[in-house]
């Protein structure tokens, strides 16, 4: 697009530079600070000299163990075994805070799963920042598809000549325009597992069959619920791209695949589907920044909780940051979730780049 | 979902598909309304609703009570005058400076073009939480020159909480992305009659840029209107602060729900109203961006 | 408080058109909360009245976001003269050096609860008005169609009468919870109001002596047990988890819905609008005493500030007798003396809430004293949070131990000999 010809340095430069310029002081130079930060062990608040401690933060953070536990023998050698016939396994902490194994000093149990008569357990220096990773990741995964998926639903939808449309796109779009955070505060008394809306709407809907379930409360349905609400919030404006993208396509070739009798499925697949190849990728590229980004909803609703089942990185960073006056520990948190999500968006450009 | 029908049953068909829009916007609408519908409700009955459907409903005793409970407790006004203003400044500032670099990223060639573009698209991926810290550091040691004379920090202005968030990756990326789809040919012909860059980006690209705009505006504009971790850290006056610093003020030990939800509805009032007008062009702008040029 | 007074006048007549008068600034925790703000923003009228050396100005914050906006200011240098701080974050801020010593009359806070005092490296930094208290709240009828004891101060009940309490509460149907702890605000809250069970049953968050370690005080026998009363209370029903919404936890013992509600004295007022025989017993006793927190926010000075004079005279003008009780009757804190708990309505002897002040002198213990405690209050909100949610009680105490001694290492031992 740009004249091959010319070029144009100076005012190529002049017209960027307010935008970049205003991008690299206030975004770039911050980063490369917090960057900084993650090598130090500087705290938020401390009258202690700041250290330079190298990748010490990312090694803290990062370091995995696996180890095998062997089941406790009595003098015999036959395996000790509870009432249920169970048998029982030395404690975790006995090897992670022993002097006879200090590669697996300061870790904790993140998982573990039994093999015959020994127990795996895969250690984490930094357990809850695995599961924040894990969540994290869990919840991109879900929810980019999904809200992906619901948004075209939506489209489709209201992608009708019918006469007051415009009202039902402009209801569709409400949530979108309210603050995440009042989204959160509001959908905490839905979500209650006492007397909630949902729980007494279900109750209403099924005839009193529903007994009710504390969402919010269970680890199983935290981060789903969470996930529903995120999607809910944020579907309206996915779906007005998808709506755009769906009246750019011609309406020439539905007319020609209707003369060739093609199925409502057919036109879909072989119609709409390759016009919205572009608005897909654009589509994707925003839910998956939003959805790393996740923080607000957490700490509104959820703290992290129940146990660990609605922590995520961000949430995590600003945490450390500054609940536990860790400023280095919360950089190094950034810093990590960068690399994260440039790595997949490389993938995702990859993957989605247009084959000539 | 229409297969099970008749085609020929117009009416009915019409009919189940009103039906399905309005159920599927109840799923949209509800919760807000809980927000409206509790505003006018007395606390004690407010929270007893939310166990029953009462909650969407306006019924009980409604009463104003809680809004003029509410501009009591907090300058409710100086709050969403504060958020419009940054608000309104900041957009305004960011859809001409983006538009600028992107103008240069797509119809301009210069050294280092490429490299910076990818640069700015890497910012898109840092979440602010996670820079708050090391940003606030820089603005309060930030001179400034004004119109009082110079000053050594932007703590408690107006300016630490716009100019910071004048450009973004992702301003910069729709406008790019828009004018990608712009015939070139157009720019191509300006540049043969001799006019200068500033006066095809003034006279030609902007013109054309009106989807665009709408889009990006509405973004930042909720972006910048629900802004609530950086006022909170770099202003330490109530005569600066925006309605999300605002709603915490409504958090005491002992909260007044009906309050909050007067207060939300309050701060939600001013972002309808501008997403209602520019609606029109905001999906007019969408539906342009897939033409490939 | 007559030779401040004394004095104040001296000044008056001193320092007159002498000088002009120095700015002092302030930050205080009351915004949003309108009583409050009249009462200080009086404090602060009569002063400047009161002498011609020092103007106070007030600049008021959400109490929610408080601590964040005076970290983040301290961070950028921008601290004000007086600051408002919440007791048990005050070592932190005085070993950060955002604050300094107090230089206050002695003789002035002789009489103050032992929670109003703050104290760090044997140096007075802050001093409060009030202090608050936590109490269980019961109402008499249910005392009485349970048949329950009445705890007593000098006779509380013991962890099996408690126990025995809630059961009888659980069986007798009339009660969706026999308890409610409040378990929806993961704040402070956490361990303000739960640290006095783990004391109670003879642990502790940190090692008191040192400050230097948590092994074995936060996961020892006794912590342990608590830990498992603690996830019991729980499991078998008795309370709600982390997850009620914040209506049910303002509603709900007033509604009827609890039996006994663990809520802090701030509440005292509101109830007793609205709940006739509602009434207030202390902590039980779990074997190792009863103990409620004590310390709530207080004044100090911070280090920047130019004229720690100014500053000082401020507050010596604060700690008179009628401004606590202004501010006791007006949102219902315990009146840092007895002198001024006797110029209230509800802190006077046979006074409605009388029994919350003895409760702040006889039970009150402070959180723990030491820079580390923001911190270590995270960890602990925590782990209450996890183990309540079913986390194995002896591995979430472990791991809270653990990360407890990491930060501490972290920081050099938070400046503790």
């Amino acid at each position: 697009m740009a004249s091959k010809l010319t070029q144009s340095n100076r005012a190529g430069w002049a017209f960027a530079l307010p935008g970049f310029g205003l991008i690299a002081a206030f975004i770039i130079l911050p980063f490369f600070f917090a960057f900084g930060l993650s090598l130090t062990d500087q705290r938020l608040v401390s009258p202690n000299a700041t250290q330079f401690v190298g990748l010490e933060n990312y090694r803290d953070m990062l370091g995995l163990g696996l180890v095998t536990l062997e089941p406790e023998r009595d003098e015999a050698g036959e395996i000790v075994r509870d009432e249920d016939g169970l048998p029982q396994y030395p404690r975790v902490r006995t090897i992670t805070r022993s002097d006879e194994y200090p590669q697996y000093s300061g870790m904790g149990e993140w998982f573990s799963w039994s093999s015959g008569d020994t127990v795996k357990v895969v250690l984490a220096s930094d357990v809850v920042f695995w599961r924040a990773l894990a969540n994290t990741l869990l919840f991109v995964l879900i929810v980019a598809p999904v809200q992906a998926a619901c948004a075209l639903g939506l489209a489709l939808l209201i992608n009708q000549r019918l006469r007051g449309i415009n009202v039902f796109r402009a209801l569709y779009f409400m949530p979108v325009v309210v603050s995440i955070v009042v989204v959160s505060l509001l959908w905490r008394f839905i979500y209650d597992g006492r007397d909630g809306l949902l729980n007494s709407m279900l109750g209403f809907l099924s005839f009193g069959a529903f007994e009710g379930h504390d969402w919010l409360g269970d680890p199983a349905t935290a981060l789903p619920a969470i996930m529903a609400m995120s999607i809910w919030q944020a579907v309206g404006f996915h779906m007005v791209i998808w709506l755009a993208g769906l009246q750019t396509i011609s309406p020439t070739l539905y007319e020609a695949a209707d003369i060739e009798g093609a199925s409502k499925w057919q036109r879909f697949r072989y119609v709409t589907w390759p016009g919205l190849r572009n608005t897909a990728v654009l589509i994707l590229i925003v839910i998956t920044m939003q959805a790393f980004a996740l923080f607000a909803q957490i700490d509104v609703m959820t703290n992290g909780g129940p146990l660990d089942s609605t922590q995520t990185l961000v949430f995590q960073a600003v945490e450390r940051g500054y609940g536990r006056q860790d400023i280095s520990g919360g950089s190094t948190i950034s810093v990590v979730l960068f690399l994260l999500v440039l790595t997949i968006s490389l993938i995702q450009r990859w993957l989605t780049r247009e084959r000539k | 979902m229409m297969a099970v029908l008749a085609p020929e049953n117009h009416g009915l068909r019409l009919a189940v598909r009103y039906l399905v829009l309005i159920l599927v916007a109840a799923i949209f609408v509800l919760p807000l309304l809980f927000m409206v519908m509790s505003s006018f409700k007395p606390d004690a009955q407010l929270l007893n609703d939310t166990s029953s459907l009462r909650a969407f409903l306006p019924v009980g005793d409604l009463t104003l009570e809680n809004y003029r409970e509410a501009f009591d407790r907090a300058p409710v006004r100086l709050f969403v005058l504060n958020s419009v203003l940054v608000t309104g400044v900041t957009v305004l500032l960011a859809l001409i400076v983006c538009s600028l670099a992107a103008f240069a990223f797509v119809y301009m060639n210069w050294r280092g073009r490429d490299v910076v573009l990818s640069i700015i698209l890497a910012t898109l991926i840092v979440p602010f939480e996670t820079i708050a810290i090391p940003l606030l550091l820089i603005v309060s040691k930030l001179p400034w020159i004004g119109l009082d004379g110079i000053e050594t920090t932007w703590l408690n202005t107006y300016r630490v909480q716009i100019i910071p968030w004048i450009a973004d990756g992702l301003t910069v990326f729709l406008f790019v992305q828009y004018f990608k789809d712009l015939p070139g040919e157009l720019i191509e012909a300006a540049r043969v009659e001799g006019a200068s860059w500033v006066q095809i980006y003034w006279r030609v690209v902007m013109p054309l840029a009106g989807p665009v705009i709408a889009t990006a505006a509405i973004l930042k504009f909720l972006l910048m209107y629900n802004q609530y971790l950086w006022p909170l850290i770099v202003v330490q006056q109530e005569q600066y602060r925006p309605v999300m610093v605002g709603l915490q003020y409504f958090f005491q030990l002992d909260t007044a729900w009906g309050e909050i939800m007067a207060y939300l509805t309050m701060i939600t009032v001013p972002v309808l109203a501008f997403y209602l007008v520019l609606q029109r062009a905001f999906i007019a702008s969408i539906a342009s961006q897939g033409v490939k040029g | 408080m007559k030779r401040l007074l004394m004095t104040s006048a001296a000044l008056t007549a001193f320092g007159g058109a002498a000088m002009a008068q120095t700015e002092i600034s302030m930050w205080y925790h009351g915004a949003g909360n309108q009583v409050e703000s009249d009462i200080l923003n009086g404090i602060v009228s009569d002063f400047n009245e009161s002498q011609s050396d020092w103007t106070v100005t007030v600049e008021s914050f959400p109490q929610a976001s408080y601590n964040d906006s005076v970290v983040a200011a301290a961070l950028a240098g921008n601290l004000p003269c007086i600051m408002d701080v919440d007791g048990p974050v005050m070592p932190n801020w005085a070993w950060s050096g955002y604050m300094q010593p107090l230089s206050i009359d002695e003789g002035l806070i002789e009489d103050f609860l032992p929670g109003t005092l703050g104290m760090w490296d044997g140096e007075l930094y802050s001093v409060g008005l009030w202090d608050a208290a936590v109490a269980l709240y019961a109402r008499e009828s249910t005392l009485e169609e349970l048949g329950l004891r009445r705890p007593t101060l000098e006779e509380p009940w013991t962890g099996e009468e408690f126990m025995a309490a809630l059961d009888a509460a659980r069986d007798s149907g009339n009660y969706e919870y026999a308890l409610d702890l409040g378990m929806n605000d993961q704040g402070e809250w956490y361990p303000y109001a739960f640290l006095p069970f783990l004391w109670s049953h003879g642990g502790s968050l940190v090692d008191r002596e040192t400050y230097a370690s948590a092994e074995g005080a936060l996961n020892g026998e006794a912590g342990i047990e608590f830990g498992e009363w603690w996830q019991m209370l729980f499991e078998e029903g008795y309370a709600p988890g982390t997850s009620e919404d914040p209506a049910d936890q303002t509603r709900g013992f007033i509604e009827g819905d609890f039996a006994f509600q663990w809520n802090g004295n701030w509440r005292a007022v509101a109830t007793m609008e609205e709940v006739d025989d509602v009434i207030f017993l202390p902590a039980p006793d779990f074997g190792a005493g009863n103990f409620i927190g004590g310390g709530s926010w207080q004044f100090g000075v911070s280090a920047s500030c130019p004229n720690p004079e100014g500053a000082n005279a401020f507050i010596e003008f604060a700690l008179q007798d009628e401004y606590l009780a202004a501010f006791s009757d007006g949102i219902g804190l315990i009146p840092a003396t007895s002198s001024a708990a006797a110029m209230t309505e509800n802190y006077a002897e046979g006074g409605p809430l009388a029994v919350f002040f003895d409760l702040s002198n006889d039970q009150a213990r402070l959180r723990p004293v030491t820079p580390g405690y923001v911190v270590q209050s995270e960890i602990f909100t925590k782990a209450m949070a996890d183990i309540a949610n079913g986390a194995d009680v002896i591995d979430t105490l472990d791991a809270a131990v653990d990360e407890i001694e990491s930060d501490i290492e972290a920081n050099q031992g938070y400046g503790h000999e």
